[in-house]
């Protein structure tokens, strides 16, 4: 897995969106456009997540695309302030090493596994 | 002990297993280069042991344990298939179906007996392993030693989690399901060890669309859960979604074929699954090392072998291992298979069914029957209604109990295959038909029929090798069986290429016994017939008339207790068939019912041609001549009236029904013909058991008895007094001149 130095253009034009309440499917269209605009506008892209109430695959899966748009367009993409919902969610694809943000994690059977994740997302 | 039922479906499918391996050996030992029918043999085998175990059977897991080692050294080649190798494993094979017989009588396998004979078998088959029963891969073999350290160390790393693999469909999240559920339900029926999730199915951003779903899971979960339900998990996602499941201790080549069938690239996914912990680095590099070379070495037509196999082979992958992973899914998946595609109903159920449906046919008439007399129109319309849905009911009741004769057939391989050993002869057994279907209790029943006249083929038919040779035949026999369905009957061939049955010695011994006078004129065929007199099957006649005979007239009588006829056809030199002749059922049948005087009669609606009325000029005639000039042809009638001695006189006109069987034809002269009526047979009393032209009763819907006709014997009296007719005017011709 690429490592992302934080660049010193990030503080030029580091943006910050949050997203709130559900992100879901039903959602999903209107998010993939807020997001891929917001990457557009920015080097440096923080997420907060904290309001978002619950998430489901697509959400998850929106969240994927962006990260990888970041990654091919040699930007930095930051998932922070992850809410449960979205904890759970992540966690449970093992997408945590993936993402690679760090994030407070409760259950230690949880951490077990997204360092599998992560182990595997070096030998990929 | 009592049966446990479980234990009784262990049995009974473990017979079913043996009968598959029988054939699988048989078909060994035909064409030993098949790999196919050794890999059946194991897999009975394996299944037995498997099961068996579950119920402490010891003494049948430790022979089918010693059974699958020698199948395993025969199928990489190590041991050559020879007919010792093939009679000592059909024995085990018989031996296990003792212990099982043992075990089902509820007094285990404690047999001392039993127990040495299994015992001396294990020790035989022992003799012939290569590699001795232990399997342990052998220090002195060939190999270099690392790969021997190696192997020691792959029962270590080989993962026991169940991996899963799933490629969602894109409609998923669309039609309301969200994988993460579904990965939840897996959480909760034991621990994910290691999650991947691959998102390589999603395209670039501008053509991704928000709302399908391009999630790939890879994963491994240790559970103790069955297959079934962590299919289940997937249930509502089944539709459109690729769903992998391999179920621990896996062979590696699953994990290959698995990684070809899925999108994503193969070293990728090759990783992934080591990175996870299904497989070791080192089986992965092997195996596909070995696949390759295998596939470069044999890039002709012949497919690569197994990686299994070769992993095998190579001793990369101890054999227990491969067992162990073979154990597990192929009993997971031969049960999944099979609840799918059939249900064990207990027989004596089926027939309280037919025994239901048989009352309800009656009843049926006699609904239809009230209905006429009260001449209601829509009590009549809705009796019509009833009758056909009874008819279909009936049609498909009777339908469950019918089953390929096949099976049977296939159970006569090993006798003819111990019967030629036995005798020194080489016959080989060719079937066909063998997908035609009839009554599961008919079945049973003409089994041992069938056993006595194929035993009787090879035994007195089919020549010595030597004697074959010198006559111009090839030295291995034939004897073919063969089914067919015809005119509501299934005709049932056993044919041999021997040496036929010999005329004139037949006659003499007719003659000596007093069957027949001298100078009878008697046609081949009833010559023939003759082997089947009660007289004909003692000691003398065996060295007499080429043994022929032995039992004949047991196997007649059975066959005609099942309301069925057997001929017999013959050429001298060139071979034997012996056909029977039988009833497709035993329990109902369509019939056709004709009236004479007061009473019913019917006749089985099969062997009904036609009807017909009888003219003013024909009837003069018929009553001297006794039969009469249809189209051409001479069909001998019988007056049934006369026949069955009913009382008071014939009616004005009189109807001709013309009747079939087995290539000969009739005609009845009955009175009325009343149509077409459902059937149920029921069987005569002791009593009547003699009665002859009557085969069975019935009830009629006003609940009056009409008997069944025996067509066959009716038509056999009509064409034989024909032919004494026939023979009386011909000799008064000749006096004449």
């Amino acid at each position: 897995m690429r490592k992302h130095s934080k660049s010193a253009q990030k503080a030029a034009k580091a943006k910050t969106i949050e997203l709130k309440g559900a992100f879901t499917i039903y959602e999903a269209t209107r998010y993939k456009r807020v997001l891929l605009e917001a990457l557009e506008q920015a080097v440096d892209l923080e997420i907060n997540l904290s309001k978002v109430s619950e998430i489901d695959t697509a959400g998850v899966q929106l969240l994927v695309l962006a990260k990888r748009e970041a990654i091919k367009q040699k930007k930095a993409l930051r998932l922070t302030a992850h809410s449960q919902a979205t904890l759970d969610a992540i966690d449970m694809y093992a997408l945590g090493g993936f993402f690679g943000d760090p994030v407070i994690i409760s259950s230690a059977k949880g951490r077990s596994r997204s360092g599998d994740a992560q182990a595997q997302g070096r030998g990929a | 002990m009592d049966t446990h039922p479980a234990l009784q479906t262990f049995v009974a499918e473990s017979r079913d297993l043996l009968r598959e391996m029988e054939s699988a050996l048989l078909e060994l030992e035909r064409t030993p280069e098949h790999g196919d029918s050794v890999d059946a043999a194991f897999r009975a085998a394996h299944t037995i042991k498997g099961s068996a175990g579950v119920f402490d059977l010891e003494a049948v897991v430790e022979l089918t344990h010693a059974m699958e080692s020698v199948l395993v050294d025969v199928r990489s080649g190590d041991v050559p298939v020879t007919a010792d190798l093939v009679a000592l494993l059909l024995s085990c094979g018989d031996h296990i179906s003792a212990l099982l017989e043992a075990c089902e009588a509820g007094d285990g396998a404690h047999d001392p007996e039993i127990a040495l004979a299994g015992r001396t078998l294990v020790e035989q088959l022992a003799s012939f392993s290569a590699s001795g029963l232990t399997h342990l891969p052998e220090a002195a073999s060939a190999r270099p030693e690392d790969l021997q350290v190696e192997s020691s160390h792959d029962r270590e790393v080989e993962s026991d989690t169940w991996h899963v693999s799933v490629r969602f469909d894109r409609d998923v999240l669309r039609n309301g399901m969200d994988p993460l559920a579904t990965l939840g339900f897996l959480a909760t029926l034991g621990r994910i060890e290691s999650l991947t999730t691959l998102f390589d199915a999603m395209p670039e951003a501008r053509a991704m669309d928000p709302e399908s779903c391009y999630v790939g899971v890879e994963l491994e979960l240790s559970s103790g859960a069955g297959k079934s339900d962590i299919e289940a998990a997937f249930e509502f996602l089944r539709e459109g979604s690729v769903i992998h499941i391999l179920p621990p201790h896996s062979r590696v080549s699953e994990y290959l074929d698995l990684i070809a069938r899925l999108p994503e690239d193969d070293t990728r996914l090759g990783e992934l699954l080591t990175a996870s912990g299904a497989l070791t680095e080192r089986e992965l590099q092997q195996g596909l090392e070995v696949q390759r070379v295998a596939r470069e070495l044999e890039h002709t037509d012949q497919a690569a072998d197994r990686i299994g196999e070769i992993l095998v082979r190579e001793r990369v992958v101890q054999t227990e291992i491969v067992e162990a992973a073979l154990e597990k899914q192929k009993s997971a998946k031969e049960r999944r298979s099979g609840d799918g595609a059939f249900l064990r109903v207990r027989a004596d159920k089926l027939d309280e069914l037919i025994n239901l449906i048989g009352e309800l046919v009656i009843a049926s008439a006699g609904t239809s029957l009230a209905a006429r007399r009260a001449s209601d129109v829509e009590t009549i319309e809705a009796a019509a209604t009833m009758a056909r849905l009874v008819e279909q009911v009936r049609d498909g009741s009777l339908m469950l109990r019918m089953v390929p004769i096949g099976e049977t057939f296939n159970r006569f391989n090993r006798s003819i295959r111990d019967l030629g050993r036995e005798l020194g002869k080489d016959v080989d057994l060719v079937l066909s038909g063998a997908e035609t279907e009839l009554d599961k209790s008919m079945v049973e029943r003409i089994s041992d029929p069938l056993m006595h006249l194929i035993r009787n083929a090879v035994d007195h038919g089919i020549e010595a090798p030597e004697l074959r040779l010198q006559r111009g035949k090839p030295a291995r026999g034939q004897l073919r069986l063969n089914a067919y369905h015809e005119t509501g009957s299934i005709v049932v061939e056993v044919s041999d290429d021997g040496e036929g049955l010999n005329r004139n010695r037949i006659l003499e011994r007719a003659i000596e016994l007093g069957l027949v006078t001298e100078g009878q004129p008697l046609a081949d065929q009833d010559i023939h017939r003759l082997i089947m007199e009660p007289g004909f099957s003692t000691a003398a006649s065996v060295t007499n008339v080429s043994g022929r005979g032995v039992g004949m007239d047991v196997v007649k009588r059975n066959v005609e207790a099942l309301r069925g006829s057997i001929a017999i056809d013959s050429v001298e030199g060139e071979g034997t068939t012996v056909s029977l002749r039988l009833p497709m059922t035993l329990a109902i049948i369509d019939g056709f019912l004709v009236g004479i005087g007061k009473s019913s009669f019917v006749v089985p609606l099969d062997m009904v041609v036609e009807c017909m009325e009888i003219t003013h000029e024909q009837r003069a005639s018929v009553s001297d001549s006794g039969f009469i000039n249809l189209r051409g042809d001479v069909l001998p009638l019988l007056r049934l009236r006369e026949v069955f001695d009913v009382q008071g006189n014939p009616a004005k006109r009189e109807n001709i029904v013309v009747v079939q069987y087995g290539g000969k034809q009739a005609g009845f002269l009955v009175d009325a013909l009343l149509g077409e009526f459902q059937t149920v047979i029921k069987p005569l009393g002791k009593l009547f058991e003699h009665l002859s032209g009557i085969s069975g009763s019935t009830i009629l819907g006003s609940g009056d008895v009409a008997l069944i006709l025996d067509v066959p014997a009716l038509v056999q009296r009509a064409v034989s007094t024909e032919a004494s007719r026939c023979g009386e005017a011909a000799a008064k011709l000749i006096e004449s001149k």
